[in-house]
């Protein structure tokens, strides 16, 4: 019997936690809140507390924050309709850039695996892709207007610059860098689901995506590149892209988040009935049609919506989460 | 199958218990109720109430969630069926039990069935928690809001 074991609650923000991110050394994370706050938390002993607070960077909430793969940069996306890239070059961190640009709320920031590219999303219904072209400096080299509604998060590829992107618009899109026409391109459009797209990750690899929704499901999709043994059809040298599983039945409200780690491969999603749960994929199972099985469930995991769940990128089965109850917890999944 | 799932919830001995989860339920539905009948109309010198916007049957309580928190759905019937207020009533209602409910409760709020020619469009805004978050940041809306849901004494 599989169990989720708090390890420790945190609390300092006033209000709704929207989102919280490991440092890639896996040893601190930062989170961000409707308090136009960003925490920065490390370990003291065996007790994570609160390093630093960074408060003028954004004049709205700040819906998310992201590290740059070195652990030198974060960015942090916000409604203010701006991100900010935060670094601690003169000893503490300050925002020495701000990027302009979005109509309205941004609400997810991420760095490509290389430290190359940062993408942004808003509800202006565009990604924009931004070369980080040297120290802070950040030159916009595509707005992506695909999605015919607000964009609610955008994951990178864990090796290639892909970039996938989760729409109210009820789909999932993937882009990339075109080299034959010197641009960014969308590539495929996953259709599936029947509401607003809340979050996606990639697993380890990179061929398959998770999303989770307001439709109360999770999806999990495969790539099929050309030439593919199945015998999936792809057109123009693009890989096709198919759910191969939808779990449904388990969250009884919306779906706000999903985190699949890539260290033992489980996917946790954070839900709006205020749980936490963790799927497990059955070994041996037909990858074409893979089963997960739910092993673990925290009914009240906090006492209002879960906005965010992430796996700790170094020590297997470490996860964090945050709500809009203000609290951020530590998990420990034991097998 | 409401009331077997009651039974189910509460075990042994369940007439009695059944009963005072009803009139629990039904204290809920009233404390709801209360809250949104007094929320003034956008546009006009009326309260919801006033208005059949609101209404004692369009307040229902439904199966709570795993951990045993309330889910309220709360039904409207905009004034005209094409009425583009419609979106910024059901941020008021929202918004006031937010505020108001004595703990967290689970909230979705439908336009009655037919009654509005965007209503899909509008049901799926008004149940999205961060378009609602970044409305109530926006200095204009906010004001809207705070004067229809003031209450007077």
């Amino acid at each position: 019997m599989s169990t989720l074991e708090l390890v420790q609650t945190l609390k300092k923000d006033n209000g709704r936690v929207w989102n919280v991110s490991w440092h890639p050394k896996g040893e601190s994370f930062a989170s961000c809140s409707e308090d136009k706050s960003i925490r920065i938390w490390a370990k003291d002993g065996s007790k994570y507390t609160n390093k630093v607070v960074l408060t003028d960077g954004h004049k709205r909430t700040i819906r998310e924050v992201a590290w740059s793969p070195c652990g030198d940069f974060l960015a942090s996306a916000s409604f203010d309709a701006t991100t900010c890239v935060w670094d601690k070059k003169n000893g503490e961190f300050t925002c020495n850039v701000t990027l302009e640009g979005h109509e309205n709320e941004v609400k997810s920031v991420a760095y490509s695996s290389n430290g190359l590219h940062l993408a942004t999303c808003s509800r202006d219904k565009s990604v924009w892709v931004w070369e980080v072209a040297g120290e802070d400096e950040y030159d916009c080299v595509a707005v992506l207007n695909s999605h015919t509604q607000d964009v609610k998060k955008i994951v990178w590829h864990p090796s290639k610059e892909i970039l996938a992107s989760a729409s109210y618009d009820n789909t999932v899109k993937l882009f990339k860098d075109d080299v034959a026409l010197g641009e960014w391109v969308n590539s495929n459009t996953l259709h599936g689901h029947e509401s607003t797209v809340w979050s996606i990750d990639f697993d380890a690899t990179g061929e398959r995506i998770a999303s989770v929704s307001d439709d109360k499901t999770l999806k999990i999709w495969k790539e099929y590149p050309p030439g593919n043994p199945e015998g999936i059809p792809t057109e123009d040298k693009e890989s096709a892209w198919k759910c191969v599983c939808t779990i449904s039945g388990h969250h009884m409200r919306t779906i706000y988040d999903v985190t699949w780690c890539p260290l033992t491969g489980l996917i946790a999603t954070a839900c709006g009935d205020d749980a936490i749960r963790i799927f497990k994929e059955e070994n041996g199972c037909d990858p074409n049609a893979p089963t997960f099985n739910l092993v673990a469930t925290v009914e009240r995991a906090h006492s209002q919506d879960v906005n965010c769940v992430s796996w700790n990128p170094k020590t297997p089965g470490l996860l964090l989460s945050c709500s809009d109850d203000a609290e951020i917890k530590v998990w420990k999944f034991k097998e | 199958m409401f009331l077997s799932f009651l039974r189910k919830k509460l075990g042994k001995d369940p007439e009695d218990k059944v009963k005072n989860v009803c009139k629990d339920s039904t204290e809920l539905k009233d404390t709801v109720y209360d809250l949104i009948r007094t929320i003034k109309d956008p546009e006009k010198p009326n309260t919801l109430e006033e208005l059949n916007v609101v209404y004692e049957d369009g307040v229902e309580v439904k199966e709570p969630t795993l951990g045993k928190v309330d889910v309220i759905r709360v039904e409207f019937n905009p004034t005209v069926p094409h009425c583009s207020l419609a979106t910024l009533i059901g941020l008021c209602i929202r918004i006031k039990l937010e505020r108001n409910m004595p703990y967290p409760i689970k909230l979705d709020i439908y336009i009655k069935d037919g009654a509005h020619t965007t209503e899909h469009e509008i049901n799926k805004q008004i149940n999205d928690k961060e378009r609602i978050a970044a409305a109530m940041e926006n200095p204009n809306l906010k004001e809207m809001v705070e004067n229809c849901i003031l209450e007077e004494d």
